[in-house]
């Protein structure tokens, strides 16, 4: 793992899969805050309910929507009817909360004992009458952030595939053009509608905290593209149309199935491009989506200059540092992109599981900046083991390592840099104004530690570093 | 199917894992699919362990439910057996895995053969145990297997120690303040003049539980850890196990005297009632608490007691017997465990609640309004809700509930901490109560003020009955909320209708 020369190319390496991440269910915890009349029902044992318990923490106490089908001893040996099961349990959540979809997550439990949800789903659909998703956001085949794509390519399927009626009502049903065109008269809308250049509709697809939507949206309107619709939208029942031969774009690298689902379901044509994390990813997911609709994107590189001269202070303290990325929720690849062009050398990036074509713009733009700044290009380790990576760390002595909970105390307590890497996912990372939190976040243990260098306390374990 | 959000206690693997890392230099294997080693999370973060938390994964991924898992399971064991060489690797079945239904001692068998250290397979039902009863049941296997290992090689010690001993059983990672009671038990024992033979799990090498029999008795402060193992070793060695919680001023004199009476019958002559009365009397706060002024007002103050076996019931004959508040419910999650809590409890409370429905625990809060709770993370939660105060007794509980100040429950030093525990949290209820009475604090009036004059409000004669109506502790609240939702809407008057409109726009 030594490495002898600079390599020409980006280094695929596989390991054994052996790391810590979260479990995909936990996508209900964002899930469910963003789709505000949904209902997630996580079908699974005690262990996902423990799970989510912790690692939601206080959410958990603000009567979430979300609740466990907890499966008991006559569920899993077919003493009890898994159909009239989950009747009882949906009529109950229907009566107390009332919500317009409920999401049935199915869990390791359901894969193994063949539990048929999406053949259950559609009956009991017709019988209770609020539409079932089923996404299968399981242990087995995905990690922690992947749940989402799940999530989200179930809910490509129950998008409208026309437009209904005129013109006028469609932008009504749309909750970003509602939110934007919020107490403003009719005429200033069809005003607004001659600012964007006429292209073909274009439907974004992620889970982003509303300010987040918002300002991306906004950024598009600069250059007069119009976003039709958000998959998720704030309500299940503002879903965006979908038909045949629309522009999709993804906003996050773990959304491949979605995309997926999209392109041959749907019918849509993906645009394929970096994601807008840091100021030169959001600049070259603008300018990729300029160029399909045959747009010449203005102002951007003033914008991209205007970002990086505003964080000039965080990247300062990071500039020819050296990260680790442990690897746990697929956003590694983009935020390794946006730390070399912080400066930063990279040395692994670990990622529980790499799709090179969704990613394909993704990866080239990796590698462009690592030739540009003069760097060596990282391996990118799929299902990397934790094991190793530890011995790799204690190797190369990174000035940062971003990994999960589970190690981050010991790797400190060894005297060496972490960061939570969790916290990339809830923290609001994308577009331009968002640069400064992703660098907040990255640069905290070295701010911290510079506060206490002076100390002494860098090594607080006895023994020499042992697993 | 049962439709839940919140358990007590975790599901069984948890517990087995916290006995296994608790001991020194021993693995724990779970054979699980990705993501359930969210324990590694928990006491990384929880108890701020410096140390890699020794719990790995055997990974169960589409290809094993496929295949079966075949090499993988073993070749994981020899594996981290090579790496790290512990004494012991324990292979912890999950939920997902016990549905699977490979030989998983067939694979320790085999594992076994390659490996230096011991390979045991953790014996629990997923379905049938939870964390606590796992926890036990691994401790016991544990000892049994290390005792009778020395057994067979000859090595187990015949002799007791020269002078009184004890093994002190249940000490666990992640457990409520634990490291703290096990610092404050040690000290009781010097006290005492008795020796700690051992302490397990927490800290403990496999190495040592062969030495377990020197042990005069056995100390199982907590209901929920330990009994098993110490039942065994009485069953055993016929050492006499000792399970009086000593928490509390009355509970820790009568687990004294007890220890007294069991070392007596093996030959000591000690005579601890001189030691008891000078704890109690002049050294521990806790009695002469009681006597004083302040407790005076807590006398017939209503509470509500919730938690695990231990915890619960202790805190109900505390503060029913020691500083005469009226407890008018105590309850625990232990449900297989719950004739002993009845038992326990029985005179100290009005009336006894088992369940681990903390929907039903928020409806019995709401319904008898204490002027206290005392539970677990979840009634702080409730408490918050319903503006009383809560002291968190027992898990689950967050991050604060690891101190890192000295804060025993158990011994002397934890009457006194539990002491101020229970006082704090009636005198910030009360606090609370004077301050609505009186009108709030200055900092309330003062953004009241900011956002608009007060006299633009009137409260209309229905309004105010309504309001009247309101019990007194959420009133000042509710006064607040309705203001402001008829400023923001631009009411002039408010009647009851516009406080109820208030009531159902904040979701009350």
């Amino acid at each position: 793992m030594t490495i002898a020369q600079e390599p020409a190319a980006l280094n695929f390496e596989c390991e054994t899969g052996n790391y810590h991440t979260f479990c995909p269910i936990s996508c209900v915890a964002w899930l469910y805050q963003k789709i505000e009349d949904s209902f997630f029902l996580v079908i699974g044992t005690k262990t996902c309910g423990y799970f989510l318990q912790n690692a939601m923490g206080v959410m958990i106490f603000a009567e979430p929507r979300y609740a466990m089908a907890e499966l008991e001893e006559g569920d899993i040996s077919a003493q009890l009817n898994d159909y009239e099961e989950l009747k009882r349990l949906c009529e109950q959540i229907k009566r107390d909360r009332n919500p317009s979809v409920i999401v049935w997550i199915g869990t390791c439990t359901t894969e193994i004992i063949k539990m048929d949800l999406e053949g259950l789903a559609p009956k009991l659909e017709g019988e209770i009458g609020i539409p079932i998703v089923v996404a299968r956001a399981n242990g087995l085949d995905y990690a922690f952030t992947q749940g989402e794509d799940t999530v989200l390519a179930a809910m490509a399927n129950r998008c409208p595939d026309k437009a209904p009626v005129a013109e006028a009502e469609k932008n009504e049903r749309n909750a970003i053009q509602k939110l934007l065109n919020f107490g403003k008269k009719k005429e200033d809308v069809a005003q607004e509608e001659s600012e964007y250049v006429d292209h073909p509709p274009l439907v974004l697809f992620g889970s982003l905290p509303d300010p987040v939507v918002t300002q991306l949206t906004l950024e598009l309107k600069k250059q007069g593209i119009k976003v039709s619709g958000w998959l998720p939208a704030k309500r299940f029942t503002e879903l965006p149309v979908l038909e045949e031969g629309y522009y999709v774009a993804g906003v996050n690298p773990f959304l491949s199935r979605t995309a997926t689902t999209l392109m041959r379901r749907r019918k849509c044509k993906l645009i394929g491009a970096p994601f807008p994390i840091g100021p030169d990813g959001t600049r070259a997911w603008i300018e990729k989506i300029c160029s399909v609709f045959g747009i010449t994107p203005k102002g951007l590189e003033e914008r991209e200059a205007q970002i990086w001269a505003g964080v000039e202070d965080y990247v300062k303290l990071i500039r020819g540092k050296s990260v680790f990325f442990m690897g746990d929720n697929l956003l590694e690849v983009s935020l390794a992109r946006f730390l070399v062009r912080c400066g930063m050398t990279v040395q692994e990036v670990g990622i529980p599981y790499m799709d090179k074509r969704y990613q394909a713009a993704e990866l080239a733009m990796l590698e462009q900046a690592c030739h540009e700044m003069g760097v060596p290009l990282p391996t990118i380790v799929e299902k990397p083991d934790n094991y190793n990576q530890l011995q790799r760390i204690y190797e190369l002595q990174p000035d940062l390592v971003i990994t999960g909970m589970a190690h981050a105390n010991p790797l400190e307590a060894r005297g060496i840099n972490t960061k939570w890497s969790v916290e990339f996912t809830f923290a609001q990372i994308h577009g331009f104004s968002n640069a400064r939190d992703i660098l907040e976040l990255v640069t905290r243990p070295l701010r911290r530690n510079n506060n206490l260098k002076d100390l002494g306390w860098d090594k607080l374990v006895r023994e020499e570093a042992k697993i | 199917m049962k439709l839940a959000y919140w358990m007590y206690a975790g599901p069984a693997h948890i517990g087995t894992l916290r006995v296994a890392s608790s001991f020194k230099n021993v693995h724990a294997i779970m054979h699980a699919p990705l993501g359930d080693d969210y324990f590694n999370v928990m006491r990384s973060m929880l108890s701020r362990e410096r140390d890699f938390t020794p719990v790995t994964a055997s990974v169960v991924d589409r290809h094993v439910l496929a295949r079966g898992s075949q090499e993988k399971v073993v070749d994981n064991i020899t594996r981290k057996d090579a790496e790290e060489h512990p004494d012991l690797i324990v292979l912890t079945p999950t939920c997902t895995s016990s549905i699977l239904q490979e030989d998983l001692q067939n694979f320790v068998e085999r594992a076994q053969l390659e490996a230096k250290g011991d390979v045991m397979l953790a014996d629990v039902n997923h379905y049938r145990v939870n964390e606590l009863q796992a926890g036990d049941r691994t401790l016991q296997q544990i000892v049994q297997f290390y005792i009778e290992k020395a057994r067979k090689k000859g090595e187990l010690p015949t002799s007791k120690t020269e002078k009184p001993s004890v093994n002190i059983i249940g000490i666990s990672t992640l457990g409520f303040h634990n490291n703290h009671d096990c610092t404050e038990l040690k000290r009781l024992m010097a006290d005492l003049g008795i020796e700690v033979n051992a302490v397990i799990p927490e800290g403990a090498s496999v190495h040592e539980l062969k030495n377990l029999p020197r042990a005069w008795f056995n100390l199982v402060p907590y209901r929920e850890l330990g009994l098993m193992a110490a039942n065994y070793l009485e069953a055993e060695f016929g050492t006499p196990c000792i399970n009086i919680t000593p928490m509390g001023v009355v509970e820790t004199a009568r687990c004294i005297r007890k220890i007294q009476e069991v070392i007596n019958a093996q030959g000591a002559n000690v005579d601890y009632e001189e030691y008891i009365n000078e704890q109690t009397l002049y050294i521990s706060q806790a009695a002469w608490f009681s006597r004083s002024i302040d407790c005076q007002n807590l006398t017939g103050k209503k509470a509500v007691v919730f938690g695990d076996n231990t915890h619960a019931a202790a805190l109900t004959k505390i503060l029913s017997r020691e500083m005469g508040i009226h407890v008018v419910w105590a309850g625990t999650y232990c449900k297989y465990d719950a004739d002993w809590f009845r038992e326990e409890v029985k005179d100290y409370c009005d009336e006894v609640l088992i369940t681990d429905d903390h929907g039903a625990i928020g409806d019995a809060i709401a319904r008898v309004e204490p002027s206290a709770i005392f539970g677990t993370q979840m009634e702080r939660h409730v408490g918050k809700r319903l503006d009383i105060p809560c002291g968190v007794i027992a898990a689950p509980i967050h991050v604060q509930n690891f101190p890192i100040g000295y804060k025993p429950f158990l011994g002397y030093e934890g009457t006194n901490q539990i002491t101020d525990l229970i006082y704090n949290s009636f005198t910030l209820g009360m606090e609370d109560h004077l301050l609505e009475i009186f009108g709030g604090h200055d900092t309330k009036e003062v953004i009241t003020k900011g956002i608009s004059a007060e006299s633009d409000l009137n409260w209309t004669k229905d309004g105010l009955a309504e309001l009247n109506k309101i019990p007194g502790f959420v009133r000042g609240k509710v006064k607040r909320n309705t203001e402001k939702f008829a400023r923001d809407r631009g009411f002039k008057d408010i009647s009851a209708e516009v406080l109820y409109a208030a009531k159902e726009a904040v979701g009350a």
